[in-house]
């Protein structure tokens, strides 16, 4: 059951044995963090990042209330959830604007971040947003790349500047020069990838940052970099004074943890995400998303108090009881649905499940005008056979299929999920809890 | 010269970085719980990975226990060795005529690796034919032409946009007709969980085995050093899709280990042949285990 290896998992079975209500214990704490210890270190934190964000948590974990709707492992997951959103900061996409014309944004990373495309997607973000963008070329060193980000700048819809292969500070200063005499509002300048650690050309940077007014300088991070990353985020900022931090390639099924190495070392903001190679495939970023991501657990946290909000713990109790005595009926069924329905969205909600990320479900989402239909199929049985569907003979369907006006073969769909919905929960009944 | 001072170039700067300690700490003659945690520290530290870390270590133990060894100094040739019994010793010989294509996730270095491949295949005096395959990339063609100029071989290359498998079918006619050494085939970045762009890459593949089946065939993919676990998922779906002969580790020179290539050895028994340590046309050598893990250490 791939589906449930996450942290989550892990943890609750840590504690299963557990049934302690009070506070948090420290046994119970250092515990759970040798789990999240592991997380976070395949997620790519760095290791040093890692041990400082656990002995946070870990303190502020100590002593805390378990909250009745939660088991001490839920517990633990909220605690460490709460801080890795906010040690992520906030939505902070907006780009700052210059006061005197033309804003300029610099990028900058090491080779192969994704710095050219991600001029692109900017420049045609920026270009909705109404601003004239010019893409100045500064890319000296690799070859075609001056073509390349011609290209981006056509297919973005912006203005393009290049001198060739001449002194990028040089450039830089022209290229805003010629934003300038031609209503360009805005200016990305495409640096050349580079280590951090080649200290000729991080002074090639540092000089066109006193050349030019540069509003935004941000550093590009390839969401796989591994535990490198806070070497890399920790020279650049010292280099440049970065204002904020773009990753990309968050379209590939890596954790992301360098996300918060760089947070945690620069302590600059993280504006935008890349999500595929195409100039639409920009977002904006999002915190929680991310940190859940990290810990590879999907939104459980929101998962679970969504549950916890639309189920109280009394009800929970009496399905529990139902499903032991085995006299879930289509009644409870139907209940279920509305609670489900109290959660709102239903895709919102299963892309929160653990392991069911958009991208692995590909069409496999749920159909909410279906959950409509099998409601009005439930409501149009009688109320004996609501409680006892074993009476649905053929018949007696066709009939609930006229009065539903679906289809027989609707109808028995419904029967079937009813089964496998009796069956999973008897399954996971046994936890007494949801099955989440 | 090469591959060893550059990269004990870039790991001093690390080491310096790090407050790094490993001589101190095996000189320090207690294997503590410091001693260890030390130890750990610098293969996470290195992208190792915490699995294959535990096990190392693990393994360290072990063997120390069995030989009964007290001695700190000793301990690093115990190390030493069993990183080297996971790289093992393979190096890469391509018998002719051979297509090497070269694959592997957006940006971590395939084309500049294509360009560095043909330059040490001319140097072996082995006629050489670049086919540019990446028709997605905007200006993945210039640049590859770039390279082909500078190694001063063929390249055969269609408008951007165009059938890859096209292109590659075009360069293994002309190589057949000519009596071509070594292809060389650059493809696009791929992020391997995109199920269309590896049925792509599948299709090139097969158009190669179908057209030149007397050729041997190499499949290359390309790691960044810098990336961490996620290349085990990478090395792993690129594999089941076209089956990977090797890996070139690229961006040696920047402070990144590329540990998790010891991984990738261990569980798919896939070697490293090359390492990429510059953007310069020589900046490509032969993997050499030992002086890889003098690196790390
Ligand atoms: N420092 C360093 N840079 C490298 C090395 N190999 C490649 N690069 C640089 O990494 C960047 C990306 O290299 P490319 O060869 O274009 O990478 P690619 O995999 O072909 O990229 P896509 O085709 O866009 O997926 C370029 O700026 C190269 O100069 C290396 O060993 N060391
Ligand atoms: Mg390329």
């Amino acid at each position: 059951m791939a589906l449930f290896q996450n942290l989550s998992d892990k943890i609750n079975h840590a504690f299963s044995k557990l049934t302690n209500r009070g506070a948090l214990t420290e046994l119970e704490i250092k515990q759970a963090m040798r789990e999240v210890r592991v997380a976070l270190l395949e997620a790519d934190v760095n290791y040093t990042v890692a041990k400082d964000f656990i002995a946070k948590v870990t303190e502020k974990a100590l002593g805390e209330q378990i909250l009745k709707s939660l088991t001490p492992g839920q517990q633990v997951i909220k605690v460490v959830n709460e801080q890795l959103c906010e040690l992520m900061g906030s939505t902070q996409s907006k780009l700052a604007v210059a006061s005197k014309l033309p804003t300029v944004i610099m990028m900058c990373g090491l080779q192969g971040a994704g710095k050219t495309t991600m001029c692109g997607k900017l420049a045609l973000h920026l270009k909705k947003q109404g601003k004239k963008v010019l893409l100045v070329a500064d890319d000296i060193y690799r070859p075609a790349a001056i073509n390349q980000l011609e290209i981006v700048a056509g297919k973005s819809g912006a203005g393009f500047f290049q001198m060739g292969q001449i002194n990028p500070t040089k450039i830089a200063v022209s290229g805003v020069e010629f934003a300038r005499k031609n209503g360009y509002d805005t200016v990305i300048i495409d640096t050349a990838g580079r280590l951090h650690i080649n200290e000729e050309l991080m002074a090639e940077l540092e000089n066109i940052k006193k050349a030019v007014e540069v509003t935004e300088t941000l550093l590009v991070v390839d969401a796989m970099t591994g535990q490198d990353a806070v070497n890399v985020a920790k020279s650049f900022d010292e280099a440049l004074d970065i204002t904020g931090v773009i990753i990309t390639k968050l379209d590939g099924d890596t954790r992301g943890g360098a996300t918060l190495s760089v947070k945690a070392v620069t302590g600059k903001p993280i504006k935008f995400c890349g999500v595929g190679e195409k100039m639409e495939d920009l977002e904006p970023f999002h915190p929680d998303r991310m940190a859940s991501r990290i810990l590879g657990m999907g939104d459980v946290l929101t998962l679970i108090e969504k549950a916890q909000s639309a189920i109280d713990e009394e009800e929970a109790k009496k399905m529990a009881k139902k499903l032991k005595e085995a006299s879930f009926d289509l009644n409870d069924f139907l209940e279920q649905y509305d609670k489900v329905a109290q959660m709102g969205n239903i895709n919102d909600l299963v892309s929160m499940i653990p392991g069911a990320n958009k991208l692995k479900l590909g069409s496999a989402t749920i159909d909410e005008s279906q959950i409509k239909r099998n409601k009005c199929i439930i409501q149009s049985m009688t109320a004996e056979e609501r409680s006892n569907p074993k009476v649905l003979n053929y018949s007696r369907r066709k009939r609930i299929a006229a009065g539903s006006g679906t289809t027989v073969q609707d109808v028995n769909k419904l029967i079937k999920q009813y089964e496998q919905t009796k069956d999973m929960m008897k399954r996971f009944g046994k936890s007494k809890r949801l099955p989440f | 010269m090469g591959f060893f001072k550059k990269i004990i170039e870039g790991l001093r700067k690390t080491k310096q970085a790090i407050g790094f300690k490993l001589n101190e700490l095996f000189k320090r003659g207690i294997f503590d719980d410091e001693f260890y945690e030390e130890l750990e520290f610098i293969l996470l530290g290195a992208d190792v990975g915490s699995e294959t870390t535990e096990n190392i270590i693990e393994e360290l133990r072990e063997r120390m226990r069995r030989d009964n060894v007290s001695d700190t100094a000793k301990a690093r040739e115990y190390l030493k060795q069993i990183l080297l019994d996971i790289l093992g010793e393979e190096q890469f010989e391509a018998e002719c005529p051979a297509v090497v294509m070269v694959s592997g996730v957006n940006g971590v270095g395939k084309t500049t690796t294509i360009g560095k491949l043909a330059n040490i295949f001319v140097k072996q005096k082995k006629s050489v034919l670049i086919a540019a395959a990446d028709t997605f990339r905007a200006a993945a063609g210039e640049q590859l032409e770039v390279w082909a100029k500078r190694a001063n071989v063929r390249i055969i290359k269609h408008e951007e946009g165009s059938d890859p498998a096209a292109v590659v079918f075009d360069a293994v006619s002309s190589a057949k007709s000519r009596g071509t050494d070594i292809v060389l085939v650059d493809t696009a970045g791929r992020l391997h969980n995109k199920k269309n762009l590896m049925e792509e890459l599948k299709k090139i593949n097969r158009v190669i085995d179908r057209e030149f089946p007397e050729a041997q065939r190499y499949n290359l993919i390309v790691l960044d050093a810098t990336t961490g676990q996620n290349a085990v998922s990478q090395v792993d779906i690129f594999n089941e899709a076209i089956d990977i002969d090797g890996i070139v580790l690229t961006k040696l020179d920047g402070t990144a280990k590329g540990g998790v290539v010891l991984t990738i050895k261990d569980t798919m028994d896939i070697p490293v042949y090359f390492v990429g340590v510059g953007e310069g046309i020589d900046d490509l050598l032969p993997f050499d285990a030992n002086s890889y893990v003098e690196g790390i250490l």
